[in-house]
């Protein structure tokens, strides 16, 4: 996907702080509500003006998104409502106002939901006495498969998560690793179209995270809809289709994450150029108005660019090249979701 | 949708597979070894009361013994050892699940919540039944055991003993559905269990205080009208007195029509508890 293939409305935060708790100052106007037709909605996970209010506290207010099939990142802070939205989804919790659909359905029908959608939630507890296949196995027994079919979906979805070898173990004597992998199995032993997991990265060591991450992806190629909530912000940078920035209950920003860079305007784009003259390089692009700053990097190899235009300044690159000076690579240094993060959220608890 | 097109068969599958998960739970925890003491408590006495009249000749009264074990059945049996097992098995059925915070597996899973209810209701039936039914056997058992042969086949098959513990048997499976009921629906709509306990147990013991209407919303009335030994100490005595009020219904209802009304009064309840549960959203955090 790339950036223009961003359909889902983009939001820039006007600036830091101007969104807060109930009760507090908000400048700045939540989002229209998504202009989705009915034959879309049933295509799409649905958030229409959606607020949750837990007594006084604040959970989310007003959601509006539109989450189509590949790898969404729900990104922000503890308490900024990752796993509220991921609730009021798979109908844990219900919204105070708003309206909620996934692939067309209501989250208050389970009976219905269940069968296209599985989620690992953040809750690290399991019935009592359990082994990891008896917990995968009991479950799919509860959507009436019969034992043969039950048997055979819970052995692929635990070899899957490559648990097989401790799949007769009791649970209570997994790690923290083993307990997240069996999680996933059974939210996705059913093979549902939707998966939904609250922060399912934490606790694996590398090896399996990286063997974890590979499994989202190609579950992703599959058409699924991925959706994944994490503060680990470069994990998501390299795992999402697109993001959704949460803060304090809202949504800040969402989309493609290229493209919610390039709304943010009051942050010049940072680019990364390595050639073989900087000092040349940097006298021609100065005469841009475009250009804000050009710093020339301490190994004397290159130049950081910063410019309110990309599209522009890569077009006078396709010139510069042509005038004799040797580009070996030119990457954006800040369209990441940290960078991202910062620019929007600021001075509020960064994520990881 | 009508009646014949619901999905039964799926239905029973979902029951069935709630029913494995939960035996193990209602079963075999350590936490209710207590329900166990509660239930087999009486067995113990009546044993103990058996070796004591084999020891003295086993010339024992079988009138006033079945009187005795009228008397246990109602007062404390009933009144306390199901009653009590009833809130440990049933009143965890969801709370014990929200505690330790295992409730949503079965919110993740495609099965309606009136389902649910059902399911988790047979397994605390089927738990509670098995405990106390086989508790009133073996007290049966424990209390004529010392009487010689000859007697007890007199009494079983001539004098209507069989009968009276086919009674015993069906008012404890009766007991067990209504303050199952009772104790499921508490368990969903409070956080700590002694307040609603108390409740019952206050509102059960003031059953025959009440007018007739409000006493057939109680479970021990239905349970009373159905014992089928009366207790003559409680019948003879002033009848102002507070154990005439325990163990007699002034107006005790006709065996048919004190099952249904136990039963319709069960299904109330868990129609209630659905409609809770369908409105029940995970937030184990508040807790």
């Amino acid at each position: 996907m790339n950036a223009h293939d961003t359909k889902i409305p983009l939001l820039a935060k006007e600036g830091p702080g101007v969104v807060g708790r109930r009760g507090e100052t908000e400048t700045h106007h939540p989002p229209a509500p998504p202009q989705v037709s009915r034959g879309a909605e049933d295509q799409r996970i649905v958030f229409e003006e959606v607020s949750k209010f837990y007594g006084e506290v604040l959970g989310v207010n007003r959601v509006n998104l539109s989450i189509p099939p590949g790898i969404t990142s729900l990104v922000g802070p503890n308490g900024s409502g990752k796993t509220t939205l991921m609730n009021l989804m798979t109908g844990l919790v219900a919204p105070t106002r708003g309206r909620i659909t996934v692939l067309g359905m209501s989250p208050r029908e389970p009976e219905r939901l269940f069968h296209k959608v599985g989620y690992c939630t953040q809750f690290d507890s399991f019935p009592k006495g359990l082994t990891g296949y008896q917990f995968v196995y009991s479950y799919l027994r509860l959507f009436g498969h019969s034992h043969p079919a039950a048997a055979r979906l819970a052995e692929q979805a635990i070899e899957r998560v490559n648990l097989a070898d401790a799949a007769h173990r009791l649970i209570a004597g997994y790690s923290k690793g083993m307990r997240q992998r069996i999680k996933l199995a059974q939210a996705m032993c059913h093979k549902p179209s939707v998966l939904v997991l609250d922060e399912p990265l934490n606790g694996l060591d590398p090896l399996i995270r990286a063997e974890t991450i590979a499994l989202f992806r190609s579950l992703a190629q599959e058409g699924l809809y991925v959706i994944i909530s994490s503060h680990v912000l470069h994990e998501v940078d390299a795992l999402s289709d697109q993001v959704v920035l949460l803060s304090n209950g809202y949504v800040v920003a969402e989309g493609q994450i290229h493209g919610v860079r390039e709304e943010i305007h009051e942050h010049p784009m940072q680019i990364l150029i390595r050639c073989n003259r900087p000092g040349d390089f940097a006298s021609r692009i100065f005469q841009q108005e475009y250009v804000v700053e050009a710093r020339i990097l301490a190994d004397g190899h290159g130049l950081l660019v910063k410019t309110r235009d990309a599209d522009r300044f890569y077009l006078l690159l396709n010139r510069i090249a042509q005038s004799g000076i040797s580009i070996e690579s030119v990457a954006p240094a800040d369209d990441d979701v940290l960078s991202v993060y910062e620019y929007l959220i600021g001075a509020e608890e960064p994520p990881k | 949708m009508s009646f014949e097109r619901l999905p039964w068969a799926l239905w029973r599958a979902q029951i069935l597979a709630i029913l494995r998960l939960e035996v193990r739970k209602t079963f075999f925890t350590r936490r209710g070894a207590w329900i166990y003491l509660l239930a087999f408590a009486p067995v113990v006495l009546y044993a103990a009361h058996s070796f004591v009249e084999l020891k003295n000749g086993g010339h024992g009264d079988l009138g006033e013994d079945s009187h005795i074990f009228a008397a246990i059945f109602q007062f404390f049996f009933l009144r306390l050892a199901i009653f009590f097992g009833c809130v440990g098995i049933f009143g965890n059925l969801f709370r014990g699940e929200v505690l330790e915070k295992s409730l949503h597996y079965y919110f993740l899973a495609p099965l309606r919540r009136e389902v649910l209810v059902v399911g988790k209701f047979l397994s605390g039936l089927l738990a509670a039944t098995v405990i106390f039914c086989s508790s009133t056997l073996l007290q049966f058992v424990a209390v004529y055991c010392y009487f010689s042969s000859n007697t007890l086949q007199e009494y079983l098959f001539h004098e209507h003993g069989l009968a009276h513990l086919a009674a015993y048997l069906g008012v404890t499976l009766l007991a067990c559905v209504g303050y199952g009921s009772v104790f499921l629906a508490a368990g969903l709509l409070f956080r700590n269990p002694l307040i609603p306990t108390v409740v019952v147990l206050v509102w059960e013991a003031v059953n025959g205080f009440l007018p007739a209407i409000l006493q057939q919303m109680s479970v021990i009335f239905y349970l009373k009208s159905l014992c089928p030994v009366a207790i003559p100490e409680a019948t003879s005595m002033d009848k102002n007195s507070l154990l005439s009020f325990l163990a007699v219904n002034p107006s005790p209802a006709a065996p048919a029509t004190a099952i249904v009304g136990l039963l319709i009064l069960c299904l109330l309840i868990l129609a209630l508890s659905s409609l809770q549960v369908r409105r029940m959203q995970i937030d184990y955090g508040a807790e």
